[in-house]
């Protein structure tokens, strides 16, 4: 039963990119952005925001419409 | 403006407009024209996460924690961004066996445990009502700053007799919504479509509210974000307001915290209502995945600026009251009453989702099981009991609420929002091993889950609860400071001596790893029930199968009985929904069992829909047995079947092969046999002269000699005809074998065409043969073997001759390049040969065949051997030898086709 390859690619898609938001929002990654701005104030804030708004645009993306190679199969 | 009278006002002017759209969405929804249907607004029901805990809190949590309050909406983004691996799977699995609420979802799990939905039930309400106490304490307070207003809130509550107590009344308004909206029906697959539609736009509400006081902030406030940043830069109490080191315990706080927001997402009782009982597309999962965590994003963008402002503005006020506080002082009147419906919008749609989800528990694992226990001493009680489950589930409303009131009323001072929010959240969590693990471990078992529950939440009390109320001062402090009975090692927030994290880390740690340590150890070496290996299996596979295979019911009861039960417990009208229409005294069929427990469940709660299905069906109700070895066997099969079908495919294309194979074989084998027989019919008639011409002569002495002469002639002529025969004969042999060997060489085919026509001329004028020549390509080099491309060119002017017309025979050669090769093309005036003819003569014995039939001409008898030996020759030296119909002289055509030689060079 040979079924669409579109589904498991979105699905391993969405995989990846929870594992990209979860490395951008720990440890690792939140101590290097914990660093001053230009103001005085830690930059960290801005960085998750940023990040936060990267990680649901690129799930906006792969949910709603996708690559446009997937529509080839 | 900001009298008590409009604030009154506006407040239950907004609860009725909530009551408005409420029963809006539900007249729609019993018009079948459903405003939920749409994952827009199933987005917005989830936002029912954010509560005046976000709305009051964020702000505070910000000026202590910094940035950590972000923790607490990064973790559900993630849980949303898991949804196609985890949330699609229970919003498979509830729907497919109606389960209506968590626990009922962990107890369905593990073999439809009715003490381990108690269990959960339990855990649940007295981790949760800190939680609507909360929302309570933030209504009451937010009422309390708008009204005293710049006067410091003076608020000894415990001193005001309760019917004082504005949070009181809420609590019971909100009951009365409830119970309005949230137990008109009774089977969970009618959905509170009124109530999802008004938690909807509650979280509208609250967003807009809080955007509003977020750009007042930074733009009326301040003029803009530089502005507002560039002075808390400048402020040394601001400027390190935000790094981690104001989170709690770091780094490994930070994670814990991202965790501990996770696993309650997906398992706060009221995030299991509106995720996965409340969702009526599975595919609306998908838009919510994104829309939700932007519907966070949003909320959360202002936090830091209001938080900045705050701090900056108002120095010393308590920062859970920022939001409001901060239009206040400005002498604001508008935009605090905005503010407080949002909070009040924020504290109202967890109150109601969360209370909904817990009275369903209560009734359906704590109340119902017992009841039903109970019913069955007395048999003869045959009421009507959907009025009374009803009954139950609002008592248990107005129960939960007023219980909620209570801990609000005796301890709800000491905390400050965010302690009590993060404290139910770990009560949450300790579900998360029983259900996570559940879904995708068969081998996680009941025994397992409830030691593991239990003792997590043990250790949640331990850590938690008693520290908070040690805080509150129902304990000495010193309980945790030095721990109990001055035992240091057993100090709530150390315990074991683990120093250095922080309180919801360190609980975290302990709570969920003796959890899940328990749930894993125990699974491993104990046994499992039947029914929970059925359940495990479907729950574990529910991505990849339909639900329960149907069949498998093998108990015996009739229409009637089913009947009974239903309407007993859902009233007939549901009844005639479940079981149609029939002859009751009919046994059931098994799927109508199914469907009747099904129906059940969804009202009952499972480990109560298999209690009252057992009691009516006699004999096991399923064969559990033939159960899990279908369910065992399918994901195998599945798998073997794979398999089965690519091998039995490359069998049958096997077979097609050796069937072609076999059947060219044959045919081989029918053409050897015609060989020999015409080979032996062609040798023997040369030999049958030859002999009989032999024995005249020997008999007849007397024979004279022009006769003798004659037959000797004639004899010596057969002989000639039988040793070509034989010869033609070795050659077929040799070419059909491969050891035909030729010697090629460079040659001009014009030449060897000329000597051919050279050697065949004098017989072919005996015949009266004219022959016609057309050389144009002068001289043809080609490779090949000059005697054998002779015998050719010999054998196809010799055919023609005999095929030319019988009046006028004219026979053509001609010779023309074509491409990169040359074509000999012999025709003659013949009467052609059909078309589909034309590669039987290329058939060994042919022209055999048809000099057989009658002709009017004697011809010269040839072997029947010529064509095929030529066409081999002709393939060995790379060419093509085919029958065209002629172009000039209108018979057959012969033609030769041979590759170009390669420049001598």
């Amino acid at each position: 039963m040979p079924r669409t390859t579109k589904p498991s690619r979105r699905r391993e898609r969405l995989l990846a990119l929870l594992l990209l938001a979860l490395v951008l929002f720990s440890p690792p990654l939140v101590m290097i952005a914990d660093r001053p701005l230009g103001g005085g104030l830690s930059a960290l804030p801005l960085y998750l925001l940023l990040a936060w708004a990267l990680v649901i645009g690129l799930a906006a993306w792969l949910l709603e419409g996708g690559p446009r190679e997937e529509d080839q199969g | 403006m900001r009298s008590e009278a409009v604030i009154l006002a506006a407040a239950f002017g907004y609860l009725a407009l909530l009551f408005l759209i409420a029963a809006w969405g539900d007249r729609r929804a019993s018009q079948g024209r459903s405003v939920i249907g749409s994952p827009t607004v199933y987005a917005l029901s989830i936002a029912v996460y954010c509560t005046a805990w976000t709305f009051y809190g964020s702000v505070g949590r910000a000026t202590t924690q910094g940035a950590s309050f972000l923790l607490i909406y990064l973790g559900p983004t993630l849980a949303m961004l898991s949804a196609p691996f985890i949330l699609r799977k229970m919003v498979r699995i509830a729907a497919a066996q109606r389960l209506t609420s968590i626990a009922d979802f962990i107890s369905a799990r593990y073999g439809k445990s009715g003490a381990l939905g108690a269990l959960v039930a339990l855990i649940a309400l007295i981790g949760i009502t800190p939680y609507i106490a909360l929302q309570l304490k933030a209504i009451t307070l937010s009422h309390a700053v708008l009204v005293s207003y710049p006067a410091a809130v003076d608020w000894r509550l415990a001193e005001e007799p309760f019917w004082a107590d504005k949070s009181f009344w809420v609590a019971l308004v909100l009951a009365v919504f409830i119970i309005l909206f949230g137990t008109r029906h009774l089977d969970a697959s009618e959905r509170h479509e009124g109530m999802v539609a008004a938690i909807a736009f509650e979280s509208l509400v609250k967003l807009v509210a809080f955007l509003a006081v977020g750009l007042f902030t930074l733009f009326v406030l301040f003029r803009g974000p530089a502005d507002l940043f560039a002075q808390a830069g400048a402020s040394p109490a601001l400027r390190g307001a935000f790094d981690l080191a104001a989170v709690e315990g770091g780094a490994l706080g930070w994670s814990g915290l991202l965790l501990l927001a996770f696993l309650a997402f997906l398992t706060l009782p009221r995030q299991f209502q509106v995720l996965v009982v409340e969702n009526v597309d599975e595919r609306h999962l998908r838009r919510a995945s994104w829309l939700f965590p932007l519907y966070l994003l949003a909320i959360n963008l202002l936090v830091i600026p209001i938080a900045l402002a705050g701090m900056l503005l108002l120095e010393g006020s308590d920062p859970d009251s920022f939001v409001l506080t901060l239009p206040l002082s400005a002498g604001l009147e508008g935009l605090p009453l905005l503010v407080f419906i949002g909070g009040l919008s924020a504290a109202t749609g967890m109150v109601i989702v969360e209370t909904i989800a817990l009275s369903t528990m209560l009734s359906n694992q704590l109340v119902m099981p017992w009841l039903l226990r109970a019913s069955r001493l007395h048999a003869a009680h045959r009421g009507e009991l959907r009025g009374w489950l009803l009954g139950i589930r609002r008592v248990a409303i107005l129960l939960i609420l007023l219980l909620g009131y209570l801990y609000h009323a005796l301890l709800g001072d000491a905390y400050s929002l965010v302690t009590i929010g993060l404290v139910s959240f770990a009560a949450a969590a300790q579900f998360a091993p029983a259900l996570l693990l559940g879904l995708y471990w068969r081998g996680a078992n009941r025994t397992g889950a409830i030691v593991g529950l239990l003792l997590g939440f043990a250790v949640w009390v331990y850590t938690l609860l008693l520290p908070g109320f040690a805080q509150s001062g129902w304990l000495p402090l010193s309980f945790v400071e030095a721990g109990p009975w001055g035992l240091d090692w057993l100090r709530p927030y150390a315990l074991f001596g683990l120093e250095g994290w922080d309180r919801y880390s360190h609980a975290l740690f302990w709570s969920l790893g003796l959890n899940l340590a328990a749930l894993v150890g125990l699974s491993l070496f104990t046994p499992q029930s039947r029914l929970e290996q059925t359940q495990a299996a479907l729950f574990t596979e529910a991505l990849h199968r339909d639900a329960m295979p149907a069949g498998v019911w093998q108990g015996e009861t009739s229409r009637g009985e089913l009947r009974r039960l239903l309407s007993r417990y859902l009233g007939a009208k549901v009844a005639t929904r479940v079981l149609e229409s029939g002859d009751d005294t009919q046994p059931a069929p098994p799927v109508l069992i199914a469907r009747t427990e099904r129906a059940l469940a969804g009202a009952l709660g499972s480990a109560s829909a298999r209690v009252l299905i057992n009691s009516v069906v006699r004999g096991e109700a399923l064969d559990l047995e033939a159960v899990l070895s279908i369910l065992d066997t399918t994901s195998q099969t599945l798998e073997v079947n794979r398999r089965l079908e690519q091998k039995s495919q490359e069998l049958a294309r096997i077979g097609q092969e050796l069937r072609a194979a076999n059947e060219r074989l044959r045919e081989l084998d029918r053409l050897k046999d015609e060989f020999v027989a015409m080979v032996s019919h062609e040798l023997r008639t040369p030999l049958t002269s030859i002999r009989a011409f032999a024995e005249i002569l020997r008999d007849g002495q007397d024979l004279p000699e022009a006769k003798r002469e004659q037959f000797l002639e004639v004899v010596v002529h057969e002989s000639q005809r039988l040793s070509r025969l034989i010869e033609e004969i070795l050659d077929l042999a040799r070419l059909e074998s491969g050891r035909l060997t030729l010697t090629p060489r460079r040659l001009d085919l014009a030449m060897l065409a000329r000597h051919g026509l050279a050697a065949v001329e004098r017989l072919q004028a005996e015949r009266g043969v004219s022959l016609e020549v057309a050389i144009e390509a002068d001289p043809a080099w080609v490779v090949g073997d000059p005697d054998r491309l002779e015998q050719v060119i010999i054998n196809l002017l010799d055919n023609a001759g005999k095929f030319a017309d019988d009046e006028h025979p004219r026979v053509r050669l001609s010779l023309c390049r074509h491409k990169d090769h040359y074509r000999l093309a012999v025709e003659d005036n013949g009467p052609g040969i059909a078309e589909d003819e034309r590669e039987r003569v290329f058939e060994k014995f042919h022209q055999i065949q048809r000099q057989q039939h009658g002709e009017r001409r004697p011809r010269p008898k040839g072997s029947g051997l010529g064509l095929p030996i030529s066409r081999g020759i002709v393939a060995h030296l790379g060419g093509r030898l085919w029958v065209e119909s002629a172009p000039t002289l209108g018979g057959a055509s012969l033609v030769m086709e041979l590759p170009e030689a390669p420049n001598e060079s």
